[in-house]
């Protein structure tokens, strides 16, 4: 697997370390235990398909990525930064 | 037909003439009791326990493909007792038990081989940590011996014990641990509950699941629409579309499990050996064969195939913890969709929707489950009451946090279990 990095451009995913799924961008905002702790901490959609999910350039650049890419074939159809994500 | 040594020697003499197709090949009925989604080992332990325990054999297994063409056909074979946390101690020592009477219960030949595990570690916190793992065994009524690295030695003498990146201190070393032939065990279960009238129904796919004010009425299939009373979803790596066709969200991420193999050699590694500090375990088949993973490669997948960055990580783990490996050439390497749940702990419960029961959540782990799980399963499903050696695995411990079972203190990261 390559993953495109826009700072670092095409580079091997052994760089790269998996940080979960994209909806760790979204953290609720209450600080006692909810429905949405439930469901941002276990519930999982975990479609088959084309999913958001989290890298790190560990081994390069150092920036968090979002990553659009699909768990059925391993395909990845683009990278953001999550910078840019969340402005 | 009954097998025994006798019938082996008999039908040799006459030909082979005699063996018979070991489960029929049923149309589906228009209806049943109970349909198990799955024909893993786990809905195929279900359904035998189902008639076998509960006498209840108006019961379909529906499985997509094949039966054992999920990850009972893919795993590594480890079977041990070795959890730690209240609720999986006594589950998996009570699975370990039903292995132990398992093929004179399925007069079947699974190749159960307890041939030992050794857990081993590489620090004085280490150490800390298998010691109170192996009392908690103890204390659960199953067998742990703690190993000083002579102790080791005498066992594994082929061990890089000086290594620099994770000198041995010793292991924590379970005889009663072992493996068992995968596909025996699912043949093993499919035979025992088609003899006593479970239909096996293969290249039968559920694609629904029909629902009426809260009561399940049955489910589509590719073969068409079948009524049951009762509906179990057994589907391991797929748990979450099928439960989805339920509309149930569940704790679940799916993701890839690598396994290696080498060419067969002679006899060389006779108990089974996890490196976890590289992560790599290792054990060796019966045809021969170095049969080795590791850890997940870390990302959802369904493709039944992971990266080779991972395949590197883990034969270099090897290579680090027994160099004589390095001879050897590797076969095969696969992968299996693996169901993930956010604490590593399995889930045995009903649904909020009656009749509806789920099976899942096992993780990289369940194949040591298999006979448990189905008898736990069965036992909630045929009384609605959850079976004394399986009263933790609720759905619910998610949605309340409380009483979580997380063996390994990983927190809720479902890639980190
Ligand atoms: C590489 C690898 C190594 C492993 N090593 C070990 C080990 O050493 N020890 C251990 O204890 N565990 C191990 N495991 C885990 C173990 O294999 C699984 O936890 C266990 O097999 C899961 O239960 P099962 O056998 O019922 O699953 P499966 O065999 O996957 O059964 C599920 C079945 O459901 C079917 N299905 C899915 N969707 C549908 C549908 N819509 N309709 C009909 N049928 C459907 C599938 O086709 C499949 O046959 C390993 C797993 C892998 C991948
Ligand atoms: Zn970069």
């Amino acid at each position: 697997m390559h993953i495109n990095c826009p700072h670092c451009g095409d580079r091997d995913q052994r760089e790269f370390s998996i940080r979960g799924h994209g909806t760790g961008l979204s953290r609720p905002k209450g600080e006692t235990w909810s429905d949405d702790w439930n469901d941002f901490l276990h519930i999982r959609d975990n479609l088959a398909g084309r999913i958001q999910e989290l890298w790190h350039h560990g081994g390069g650049c150092g920036a968090w990525l979002v990553v659009d890419r699909s768990n059925v074939t391993h395909e990845i159809f683009g990278t953001r930064l999550v910078s840019e994500v969340r402005s | 037909m009954r097998y025994s040594g006798l019938q082996v020697l008999w039908q040799g003499l006459t030909g082979n003439k005699g063996w018979a197709p070991v489960w029929r090949e049923p149309e589906p009925k228009p209806e049943y009791d109970i349909i198990i989604i799955g024909g893993g080992g786990h809905g195929l332990a279900t359904a035998y326990y189902l008639a076998r325990e509960h006498g209840l054999t108006n019961v379909a297994v529906l499985e997509k493909g094949y039966l054992g063409g999920g990850n009972v056909g893919r795993n590594t074979t480890i079977v041990r007792a070795n959890y730690v946390l209240p609720g999986n101690s006594e589950f998996y020592s009570h699975s370990m038990k039903l292995w132990e009477g398992l093929e004179a219960d399925l007069n079947y030949n699974i190749m159960h081989s307890q041939r030992g595990i050794v857990n081993l570690f590489h620090s004085d916190g280490q150490r800390d940590a298998y010691a109170r793992r192996g009392n908690a065994m103890i204390n659960q009524g199953d067998d742990a011996i703690l190993l000083d690295r002579e102790g080791c030695r005498k066992m594994l003498p082929y061990l890089d014990y000086e290594q620099t990146r994770f000198p041995i201190y010793g292991g924590l070393y379970h005889p009663r641990g072992g493996t068992a032939r995968h596909d025996a065990v699912t043949w093993g279960f499919a035979r025992g509950a088609d003899q006593r009238g479970v239909d096996l129904i293969q290249n039968c796919e559920v694609t629904g699941i029909d629902i009426e004010n809260g009561v399940v009425r049955g489910v589509q299939t590719s073969r068409g629409a079948i009524r049951a009373k009762k509906v179990g979803i057994v589907v391991a790596g797929r748990s979450s579309q099928v439960a989805a066709m339920a509309g149930m969200r569940l704790p679940v991420e799916s993701h890839v499990l690598q396994a290696f193999v080498t060419e067969g050699l002679k006899p060389v590694i006779d108990t089974v050996v996890t490196y976890g500090m590289g992560h790599f375990y290792i054990s060796q088949s019966d045809k021969g064969g170095l049969v080795f993973g590791g850890d997940l490669d870390g990302y959802s997948s369904y493709a039944a195939r992971g990266n080779l960055s991972m395949a590197e990580h883990v034969i270099e783990a090897g290579m680090t913890l027994m160099p004589m490996i390095g001879k050897a050439r590797m076969l095969r390497s696969w992968g299996g969709i693996v169901d993930m749940s956010a604490d590593g702990s399995p889930i045995i419960d009903k649904t909020h929707i009656d009749g509806l029961y789920f099976n899942g959540g096992w993780c990289y782990g369940g194949f040591k489950a298999t006979p448990a799980s189905g008898h736990c399963f069965a036992h909630l499903m045929a009384t609605d009451r959850p079976h004394n050696a399986a009263t933790r695995h609720r759905l619910d411990r998610f949605t309340t946090g409380r009483r979580l079972l997380d063996e390994e203190a990983a927190g809720s990261q479902h890639n980190l279990h």
